[in-house]
């Protein structure tokens, strides 16, 4: 089945026909989550309106941690069956992964200061957070680091493996050692400990969140397989001319 | 071995040589992972306070009626259920600090006190409207900020 999907043209035109369905529906669930957010959702009993934050800061964290396992995932296809596809969709996907960890430590930093009294501390959950960017930085300046893409590709790809060990202790690390960061309080062994109410919001954007990264990959292996595309008629173009 | 499946096994040998060098470095490191020590785990492993020469964090609940205010300075008490720590702080409280809170105090020990520099409130993972909070006072199921 992989190697099935693996050919560009098929993925294509496999891909296209959902980036409609997927950006209204991604919107519509991210605008739906935001008003019950922000306006019609209770305050929290301890926290007040700062609970808000959370609606932003989960679903990004949970992103950036699955979007890195997917890259990493990736990664394994490209090295080991040599999919071209496998390596333009971890490429695809390491800048939003990037960006999600960076929304993750900024509304996280937002929401330290008035909570806890600090923009940052050096905790275990807070500092593997700052890794997992580092090590999306770390991929995506090493694929393109090299002469040849090609070694790029492939170095970057094992470290993205590597990588792959820092997202247990980033879901972990709550329990492991004391952090300052609270523990889990939805993926847990006795239920989620948030209050129904504050699922819905938090659910609808999780949902909606993903639904957009997965149209933003599509979108842009899209524009890397045009890319390609682009550079292998001008090469043809210019071979013409010298013959 | 089909060369397919020889990069596979070599990727998985990686990775878990790896994932047992990091678990081994995380082992040893842990108590400077650790962002605070509670004053049960201090005891067992200095012994006594006095003994601690560097500056250090102390994680527990705020012991309740042990807040004291004097001008600008703070006492308090930190608490694990096993044993206690006099805190001594002079500065800003965060917002959440109160009785039965989990707070984190970062300082040093002189006289046995804790001469905090920093105090940081330790949210708990529970989550609910302040109605769905009182309820759960009133009728006695409640579990918050005892926890940990």
């Amino acid at each position: 089945m992989f190697n099935w999907l693996a050919n560009p043209n098929r993925f294509s035109k496999l891909t296209g026909n959902l980036q409609l369905p997927l950006i209204i529906l991604s919107t519509t669930m991210i605008l739906l989550g935001l008003y019950y957010g922000l306006f019609d959702s209770p305050e929290d009993y301890q926290q007040g309106d700062a609970v808000r934050i959370m609606y932003v800061h989960v679903p990004s964290a949970w992103l950036a941690s699955f979007l890195f396992f997917s890259l990493a995932i990736s990664c394994i296809f490209y090295l080991v069956w040599k999919h071209p596809l496998a390596d333009l969709i971890s490429n695809a996907i390491a800048p939003i992964g990037a960006i999600f960890s960076v929304l993750t430590l900024v509304t996280g930093s937002l929401w330290g200061k008035p909570m806890w009294g600090t923009w940052w501390v050096w905790d275990a959950r807070l500092t593997s957070m700052l890794i997992l960017f580092f090590f999306y930085l770390g991929y995506m300046l090493l694929s393109n680091a090299f002469e040849r893409k090609i070694d790029g590709s492939k170095s970057a790809s094992v470290l993205a493996i590597i990588g792959l060990i820092n997202l247990p202790i980033i879901k972990f690390s709550v329990d492991w050692w004391h952090t300052l960061h609270q523990p889990s309080s939805i993926l847990r062994m006795d239920g989620p400990s948030i209050d129904k109410e504050m699922l819905l919001p938090l659910t609808l954007m999780m949902v909606g969140f993903s639904l957009f990264s997965i149209y933003l990959i599509i979108t842009n292996v899209k524009t890397m397989l045009l890319e390609k595309k682009c550079e292998a008629l001008i090469l043809k173009l210019n071979l013409k001319e010298f013959s | 071995m089909n060369p397919k499946y020889r990069r596979l096994f070599i990727i998985i040998l990686i990775v878990f040589t790896i994932a047992l060098a990091t678990q081994l470095v995380l082992i040893a490191l842990r108590d400077n992972i650790i962002y605070f020590f509670t004053p049960n785990e201090l005891k067992i492993k200095y012994g006594d306070n006095e003994n601690i020469k560097r500056k250090i964090r102390v994680g527990g609940l705020v012991l309740e009626n042990s807040v004291v205010k004097n001008n600008d300075i703070v006492n308090f008490t930190i608490t694990d259920n096993k044993n206690e720590i006099l805190v001594v702080f002079n500065g800003q409280l965060p917002d959440l600090f109160r009785e039965g809170q989990g707070i984190v105090a970062e300082g040093n020990f002189k006289d046995n006190k804790l001469i905090a520099t920093q105090v940081l409130a330790k949210h708990d993972e529970n989550y609910m409207p302040p109605e769905v909070a009182d309820a759960l006072k009133k009728n006695g199921a409640w579990k918050g900020d005892k926890d940990k």
